[in-house]
C-alpha cells in the first residue's frame, strides 16, 4: 500500500488516483447494501405474516436506548465528516481530535447496546429454549428494571396479541431473532469500523495525511457513514413498528 | 491543460457549516420519525417511518458521503446499486403479495394468521 501519497504508475494524476479508490469503495458498499437489503427483505416479509408477534416484540424494545443509540450513532457520523474535512485542509491535530471522538462515540453506542442485549437475555428473550415472551408478565420480580405501568400494558398488548396469535411465543421469537440477527451484523460492522478507526487515529498521530494524501480517512469514513445508513433503517424497523395504540 | 496541471489537488472540499447542517436537519427527523410512530397511520406508518430514513440516507450519501461532488461514475455506481436493491425488494415482495397457495387461499397476511397458524403447525 501506497503510504506517502505518490502517484502509481497506473494513473495519471493523484486526483484520478484517489478517484479510483473511491469508486473501489463505493463498489463494495453496494454489495454491503445488497446483503443488508437482503436481510432486510426477509424481516419485511416475516413481519408482514406475523405482524402482530413482531409489533409484541418491538414494544419490548426500549425506545429510549434505541433512540439514544440513534443519536450517537448520527453525531459519530458528523464527528467522522469532519475528521475528513480536517484532513483534506491540513489540520492534523483535528484530524486526530475527530477520529477519537467518533471512535468515543462509536463505543457508546456499544456501551448501550450491551446494556440492551443484557436486558434482552435477563428477561428471556433470547431466541433459544428459554425464550419467553410472557416472562416478564409472569415474574414481575424479575422484570425490575421494567416499571409497574409498563408491565401492565405489556401484559394487556400480550393479551390482544395472543388472541390474534395463538402461537405468538414462537413467532415473537422470530422476531427476536430478526433483532439479534440485523442489529449483530450491524454491530459486527462497527467493531470492524472502529478498528479501522484505531489504525486511523494512529497514522493521523504520525502526521502522515496531508491534503495530497488522506484516501485511507475518506473511505473509511465512506464504510462509516454506510454503518450508520444500515442503523438510520434498522431503528425504525425494529423499535418503531406499532407505537401508535 | 498539461498534466501537471492535473497533480493540483482539485477535489471539492464540504465546508463544516455544510455538515453541520445536515447532522442538526438528521437529529430534527429522528426525532419526527419518534413522534409519527405514536400517530396512528394505519398502513402509512411504516411508508412514513421508511420515507424519512431514506431521506436520511439520502442527505448522508450526498453530503457526508460527499456522493452529490462525486465524478459522474462513482454517482452511476450508486444509483445502479440502489436501482438493483429495488429489483430485488420489489420482484420479491410482488411475488409474495400476489402468491396464492394449492388451495386458493392468498398468501397469509397478518388478518389471516389463525389460519396459518394451524395450517403449518
Amino acid at each position: 500500500m501506497h503510504r506517502t501519497g505518490e502517484l502509481y504508475g497506473q494513473f495519471k494524476t493523484l486526483e484520478q488516483q484517489k478517484e479510483t479508490a473511491s469508486l473501489g469503495m463505493w463498489i463494495f458498499l453496494v454489495t454491503e447494501v445488497m446483503f443488508f437489503g437482503g436481510i432486510m427483505l426477509a424481516y419485511t416479509i416475516n413481519r408482514h405474516v406475523y405482524f402482530h408477534a413482531f409489533a409484541m416484540g418491538s414494544n419490548t424494545l426500549s425506545l429510549k436506548l434505541g433512540g439514544f443509540n440513534t443519536v450517537v450513532l448520527l453525531a459519530s457520523s458528523f464527528t467522522m465528516a469532519m475528521a475528513v474535512w480536517a484532513s483534506q485542509t491540513g489540520k492534523k491535530q483535528l484530524i486526530t481530535i475527530f477520529l477519537s471522538l467518533t471512535i468515543l462515540l462509536g463505543f457508546v453506542f456499544f456501551g448501550v447496546k450491551y446494556v440492551e442485549y443484557a436486558q434482552k437475555f435477563h428477561h428471556h428473550l433470547v431466541p433459544g429454549k428459554n425464550f419467553n415472551i410472557f416472562f416478564c408478565r409472569d415474574n414481575p420480580s424479575k422484570c425490575e428494571d421494567v416499571s409497574a405501568e409498563e408491565l401492565e400494558e405489556e401484559s394487556k398488548e400480550l393479551e390482544q396479541a395472543e388472541r390474534a396469535d395463538p402461537d405468538l411465543n414462537s413467532h415473537a421469537q422470530l422476531y427476536y431473532s430478526a433483532y439479534f440477527g440485523m442489529t449483530g451484523l450491524h454491530a459486527l460492522h462497527m467493531v470492524i469500523g472502529a478498528g479501522l478507526l484505531f489504525w486511523l487515529l494512529r497514522e493521523s498521530v504520525k502526521g502522515r495525511f496531508t491534503p495530497q494524501w488522506n484516501t485511507p480517512v475518506d473511505l473509511v469514513g465512506l464504510y462509516w457513514h454506510f454503518v450508520d445508513i444500515v442503523w438510520i433503517y434498522l431503528f425504525p424497523l425494529l423499535y418503531l413498528i406499532d407505537k401508535h395504540k | 491543460m498539461s498534466e501537471n496541471d492535473h497533480i493540483e489537488h482539485t477535489e471539492h472540499i464540504v465546508p463544516p457549516t455544510t455538515y453541520a447542517v445536515i447532522i442538526v436537519t438528521l437529529l430534527c427527523m429522528t426525532a419526527a420519525t419518534i413522534a409519527a410512530a405514536y400517530v396512528n397511520l394505519g398502513k402509512f406508518n411504516i411508508v412514513v417511518a421508511l420515507g424519512i430514513a431514506t431521506l436520511k440516507a439520502t442527505l448522508v450519501v450526498l453530503f457526508f458521503m460527499h456522493a452529490k461532488y462525486s465524478p459522474k461514475r462513482t454517482q452511476l455506481v450508486i444509483i445502479a446499486g440502489v436501482f438493483w436493491l429495488g429489483i430485488l425488494l420489489f420482484m420479491t415482495l410482488s411475488d409474495y403479495e400476489t402468491r396464492v397457495d394449492y388451495r386458493g387461499v392468498q398468501f397469509p397476511f397478518s388478518q389471516r394468521i389463525t389460519h396459518v397458524v394451524s395450517r403449518w403447525s
